[in-house]
């Protein structure tokens, strides 16, 4: 990588991180929000890894062992609160749980 | 310019994300987000830290990607056909782009990143712990010494989720409404 700088993987990173976010807003399917979460969070540890290998240090590449622990366990409680959710109400589509809204 | 495979590889991913968040089929979507974890994998591989490059295979695009699959096919939802409402369009479209020109502005053109800096190779790789190490052993002995209570507190999380997504899935006939 001879002239892969800092800026190009925050770059990237970024742009990952508005897919996501993008993703998040416009689908209205509880588990496609929920990867597109995910999502988010892969973009978040790109920059982190790209922070620790351009500074020199172990600290970022360290925290991203302890996102990609945290986001397994977070996504096996989501997933079981999602199928939770659908043995109750019947759907997992965010347009139809508006019971506290009306 | 950066690297050839870079250039593959961050249009791998984002070829895929964008593929996750507009495809209507679920199943479409997950293999978009584990193309997406593959590809951001390799960039992790770029930047020389294999052992965070094979555990987000692993965790991420094998584990989590395969716990999403199950919970799709096991679920079956349809989104109905039709083209989208042009207001949910007009939102993403509109956030994609600010958030994009935004990033583009801080990291390209504001010149928050010193020009020194946004063009500097990376440091050389030591052997030295202190500095960053490809070998899973650096992580081993930062793990069991600066990050030992981190480490602690992980290990009871995934205990935690544990009992509780069993005690989540589990039928309670008095909460059935």
């Amino acid at each position: 990588m001879e002239n892969t700088t800092l800026a190009h993987h925050l770059i990237l990173a970024g742009l990952l991180f508005a897919l996501g976010l993008t993703g998040v807003l416009i689908r209205r399917n509880l588990l496609v929000v929920y990867m597109c979460l995910e999502l988010m969070l892969a973009a978040t540890t790109l920059a982190l890894v790209a922070f620790s290998r351009f500074n020199g240090t172990m600290d970022g590449a360290i925290l991203v062992f302890f996102v990609i622990t945290v986001a397994a366990a977070e996504v096996a409680v989501g997933l079981a609160l999602i199928v939770a959710l659908f043995r109750k109400r019947g759907t997992v589509r965010s347009d139809a749980l508006t019971t506290l809204r009306e | 310019m950066p690297d050839g495979l870079f250039i593959f590889f961050a249009a791998l991913t984002l070829g895929a994300a964008l593929l996750m968040v507009i495809s209507r089929n679920a199943v479409t979507c997950a293999m978009g987000m584990i193309l997406a974890l593959v590809g951001v994998a390799a960039e992790f591989f770029l930047l020389d830290a294999y052992f965070l490059g094979v555990l987000q295979v692993l965790v991420y695009a094998g584990a989590v990607m395969v716990l999403f699959l199950f919970i799709i096919m096991l679920l079956d939802t349809e989104d109905p056909a039709g083209a989208y409402p042009w207001k949910t369009a007009a939102l993403g479209l509109a956030t994609f782009f600010l958030l994009a020109a935004g990033v583009l502005w801080l990291f390209h053109w504001s010149g928050a990143i010193a020009p020194a800096a946004a063009g500097a190779t990376p440091p050389e790789l030591t052997a030295d712990p202190a500095e960053f190490v490809t070998a899973a052993k650096g992580f081993g002995r930062l793990l069991y010494t600066k990050y030992l209570l981190p480490l602690e507190i992980a290990g009871f999380l995934l205990l935690t989720a544990l009992v509780g997504v069993v005690s989540l899935s589990k039928e309670n006939p008095e909460n059935q409404a």
